[in-house]
């Protein structure tokens, strides 16, 4: 089987066509950065407390609203998250309930505002902790235990935490759930402690504005030092201008990819900075096999023009270019759609990553590199396309025929 | 040529080896469960698979600032009035901002050098420097007041790695966070409710002994008022304990004149000293602490001197307990009632034990993950792993034939290689790691495709199919070197910037990548010339074309 044999198209000559398709969409993402969307920071580098909530029914957003406007969490977002069926909901306070002094002060509110018709002086099952539960059995004892009785009744508090958590997802939906799996003994001695609610506290992400600050500058430095790392390498192995070529595209990706997450208000979080810099040398990757190529055949065809070069290479490489794209877009694609909810952003920047980063290897960074040499033979000097890095002696005699 | 290549096989199934013990190490039984288990035992999951507690935390090292210049504040005024050099005011202006500056005013000019010869003899950590008007200005050398910050994260460190360690929380990390200033990273695998923990990190545990000059009051301006508006020389107002209420908030306040210095102190505590212990009348629980012999000599000699007197056990600048001294103690004490519950008191005896924070501790960052996210997590990464490796082996198969074999098996002892690294490197296997996994998979058949094409080409070129394989696989070579060089430089930038799941993203992804060099390129080659050498002259090579 043979996808693309002997293909023969003129890349180069649909380059006006590549810059407006790659103006639109660079234009478009920085005006929603810059005007509509903004950039949609997530709670890593905003700062903010999330929360996120199995509940055993069906939640009601509404209800939600009210019990967060009851605690004084005017401005909390909710959002379902999950599969449909999940229950999940997901509630963001903003930076300003968020501060240093009282850090885990927006978590306790909203907890205790969704836990309202608590009854007195019991402790709900569904956010209990496994030492809660071992100090409370310890206590009452209902088994009678001698002396390793405090590791028989970690164990049984372990045990019943792990089958809220693994078994029921977390949630139970009243104290009748752990009949059968318990001692009855232990069974009948909850209730006088414990009531069931409605919800469990799953995951929760509480970021100080100091550390948000910070992770947004470390994010901006590691996809400088990245871009300026490659550029080293490529200035050594190649010449510098296919180094500036690569960054050049890989900073056209990265702004694409950022502006696809503000046109569809996606948050960027640090697994989606590593998504970004993955697409980086992703993207520099494909653009590497094709700058290989070039070298390679520039050495071959001398005699030919840079633009037809290029062509060449493209086409040579594109059965390649084409099938590890399709490949990993594979892999990428099975990460987006089962990777869970927490893969969801650092899988989406990567399904657009690698589809941009495919195309900009052939649509910008070659182009670039024709158009500096045009520019050069404008200016009246020596074409600089010269097969580099350890091919010295070949560069030599390019020089001398021009 | 065959001898070679017999070496090199046995090269191959030795590294399939030795990475297949490292992802398992030797199972305790040969089931499909004892497999599991061995896995799981070796590669180590991060917090956001296994569910835990993630904390940043920033130690307010001025304060340790602060306790150095207060100290040398008590040595200056001391040693100036035995040095007979006169001053009218001596202060820190601003503690919260300049913590190491001390203002010493109206200093004679003629005592000047005698100032500075003091100051270089007995304070050689600090600074003099004249200003107008008589004053001066001491402050901390810049050396000395960066050791002093380091030291007080060190010792931070230390002291909560004690405290943690007597919780009973299993593999818990804690380290300096390189990524800012004074910071301190901890997680905490499987606890969910840090609440308690934090509670049990935060308190600077700073015992002290003081002597009792005057009080209760009932609020500062009263304590004030009551001595003429003039505190005495060496003395401080401190809060006294009132009834716990609530978390945070007390009822009832009182306040007592105490000595500023203290007759024993935070050091003097005997290792493991402090124990829970109940109230012989009210039988409810309390602290009993013990002192070392050096301590229970200084504390001998101050209730000696002070019988009749009263004293104070304060913790952290909070007045704990007030006894009448009725006779000479050696080297016991006791912190009690307000309302101590059991767990109090045996939170209290812990961070007791564990040592005192030489500095406040703030919380920046706070991430729980649940057990059953985690969980719920592992099986949505590993069910996408799973489909996407799949659909590669199977495209694999379907596009190269025969040659697909190869490639795929180059991918399998990829990942095996992959999997072993992290089980023989103790490294953490994150959600994002996983990920990392995926995508070396993708990056691994890029090396394979480059070198089918390849050959495929110079098959076409009419190329014999050794010369092409030969040709194939030096013409990618470069290639791949090229875009795995690349690669590995970006991989290396997120592990030294990135945190916890990210670090653990850069990590597969490094390993990964060298492991590919290996298996497509070597392995790769190896299977080609062993088939070619199976095969007769000008036989062709199934490889798809």
């Amino acid at each position: 089987m043979e996808f693309f044999r002997n293909t023969n198209i003129d890349f180069l000559g649909k380059k006006w066509y590549f810059l407006a398709f790659s103006l639109i969409f660079s234009v478009a993402g920085v005006f929603s950065m810059l005007f509509w969307h903004k950039i949609p920071y997530g709670v890593d580098f905003r700062g903010g407390t999330l929360v996120y909530v199995k509940f055993a029914q069906t939640p009601d957003d509404n209800a939600i609203r009210a019990a967060m406007d009851r605690a004084g969490l005017h401005n909390a977002r909710i959002q379902r998250y999950g599969q449909a069926g999940g229950n999940e909901v997901l509630i963001d306070v903003s930076e300003q309930e968020t501060n240093e002094q009282a850090l885990d002060r927006s978590k306790t509110a909203i907890i205790s505002a969704l836990g309202t018709n608590a009854p007195e002086g019991k402790q709900d099952l569904n956010n209990t902790s496994v030492l809660t539960l071992k100090n409370y059995l310890l206590q009452k004892d209902p088994l009678h235990l001698g002396t390793d009785a405090d590791q028989r009744y970690g164990a049984l508090a372990q045990a019943i935490v792990d089958y809220r958590d693994k078994t029921k997802g977390g949630v139970l939906s009243s104290l009748d759930d752990l009949k059968g799996t318990v001692d009855p003994a232990v069974w009948a001695s909850l209730p006088d402690g414990f009531f069931v609610s409605n919800f469990g506290v799953r995951n929760v992400e509480i970021v100080g504005p100091q550390v948000g600050a910070q992770l947004r500058r470390q994010a901006l430095l590691a996809t400088a030092y990245s871009l300026a790392g490659m550029l080293i390498y490529l200035a050594v192995r190649f010449e510098w201008i296919y180094g500036v070529a690569a960054v050049i595209t890989v900073f056209h990706d990265t702004l694409i990819t950022v502006g696809a997450f503000s046109l569809m208000n996606k948050e960027i979080s640090l697994t989606v900075i590593a998504a970004i810099l993955t697409l980086i040398g992703y993207s520099n990757n494909d653009t590497i096999v094709v700058f290989d190529r070039i070298r390679e055949n520039l050495k071959l065809m001398r005699r030919e023009k840079l633009s037809d070069i290029v062509n060449r290479s493209i086409n040579q490489t594109l059965s390649r270019t084409i099938l590890t794209a399709g490949l990993t877009f594979l892999t990428v694609l099975a990460l987006f759609m089962f990777g869970g909810e927490v893969l969801h952003g650092f899988s989406f920047a990567l399904v657009i990553g690698i589809l941009i980063g495919t195309y900009s290897s052939i649509a910008i960074a070659a182009p670039i590199l024709v158009a500096y040499q045009d520019w050069r033979i404008n200016q009246g000097k020596q074409p600089p396309m010269a097969p580099a890095a350890k091919g010295g002696a070949t560069r030599e005699k390019v020089k001398v025929k021009a | 040529m065959n001898k070679n290549l017999g070496w090199k096989l046995i090269v191959i199934v030795a590294t399939l080896l030795v990475f297949a013990f490292g992802i398992t190490g030797v199972p305790d039984n040969w089931s499909g469960k004892g497999f599991l288990a061995a896995m799981q035992n070796r590669i180590h999951l991060g917090l956001d698979l296994k569910g835990g507690t993630h904390l940043i935390l920033q130690v307010q090292v001025n304060d340790a600032v602060n306790t150095g210049s207060d100290n040398a504040v008590e040595l200056l005024k001391s040693d100036l009035r035995s040095h007979k050099i006169s001053y009218s005011e001596i202060s820190k202006p601003d503690p919260v901002n300049n913590p190491d500056k001390i203002v010493l005013k109206g200093v004679p000019p003629e005592q000047s050098s005698d100032l500075r010869s003091l100051v270089s003899d007995r304070l050689p950590e600090y600074n003099p420097a004249s200003g107008a008007e008589n004053t001066w200005t001491i402050s901390m050398k810049l050396q000395a007041m960066a050791d002093l910050k380091n030291r007080a994260v060190t010792q931070a460190i230390e002291t909560i790695r004690n405290r943690i360690d007597q919780l009973g929380v299993s593999e818990p990390v804690i380290e300096e966070h390189g990524l800012g200033q004074y910071q301190i990273l901890v997680q905490l695998p499987g606890v969910d409710d840090p609440a308690r923990v934090k509670e049990i990190m935060q308190s600077t545990a700073m015992l002290e002994i003081k002597q009792v000059l005057g009080g209760p009051y009932g609020s500062e301006q009263d304590a004030l008022q009551q001595n003429s508006g003039v505190l005495p020389p060496d003395s401080i107002i401190l809060r006294g304990r009132g009834l716990a209420v609530a978390p945070g908030q007390e009822s009832g306040e009182e306040y007592y004149l105490v000595t500023r210095s203290s007759a024993v102190s935070g050091t003097d505590l005997r290792a493991d000293g402090a124990s829970v212990g109940r109230d012989a009348n009210s039988n409810s629980p309390e602290v009993n602490f013990a002192l070392t012999n050096q301590g229970g000599r200084k504390f001998g000699a101050f209730t000696g001197a002070h019988v009749g007197d009263r004293l104070a056990v304060v913790l952290d600048n909070r007045v704990r307990e007030v006894a009448t001294i009725h006779e000479q103690i050696q080297d016991q004490g006791r912190i009690s009632g307000g309302g101590m519950t059991e767990q109090a008191a045996k939170d209290l005896a812990l961070v007791l034990n564990s040592g005192a924070l030489p500095a406040g501790i703030k919380y920046l960052e706070e991430r729980t993950v649940g057990p059953s996210l985690g969980s719920d997590s592992i099986r949505a990464g590993v069910t996408a792993a799973a489909i996407g490796m799949l659909a590669v082996l199977v495209f694999m198969l379907v596009y190269y034939h025969a040659a697909g074999i190869n490639a795929d098996l180059a991918l399998i002892l990829n990942l095996i290689i992959l999997l072993g690294f992290l089980g023989f490197s103790g490294a953490t296997l994150t959600l994002p790691g996983i990920a990392g996994v995926i995508l070396t998979v993708g990056m691994g058949v890029d090396s394979n495709v480059l070198i089918f094409e390849r050959i495929r080409e110079e098959l076409r070129n009419g190329k014999t199919p050794p010369s092409a394989v030969e040709q194939g696989f030096s013409h990618a070579w470069v290639t791949i070197v090229d875009t795995h060089v690349t690669t590995i430089v970006s991989a290396f930038i997120l592990f030294i910037f990135g945190t916890g799941p990210v670090k653990g993203f850069a990590v597969t992804l490094s390993f990964g990548l060298f492991a590919n060099l290996f298996t497509a390129v070597f392995v790769s080659r190896v299977i080609f010339d062993w088939i070619l050498s199976r095969k007769g002259r000008g036989e062709a090579l199934s490889i798809g074309a």
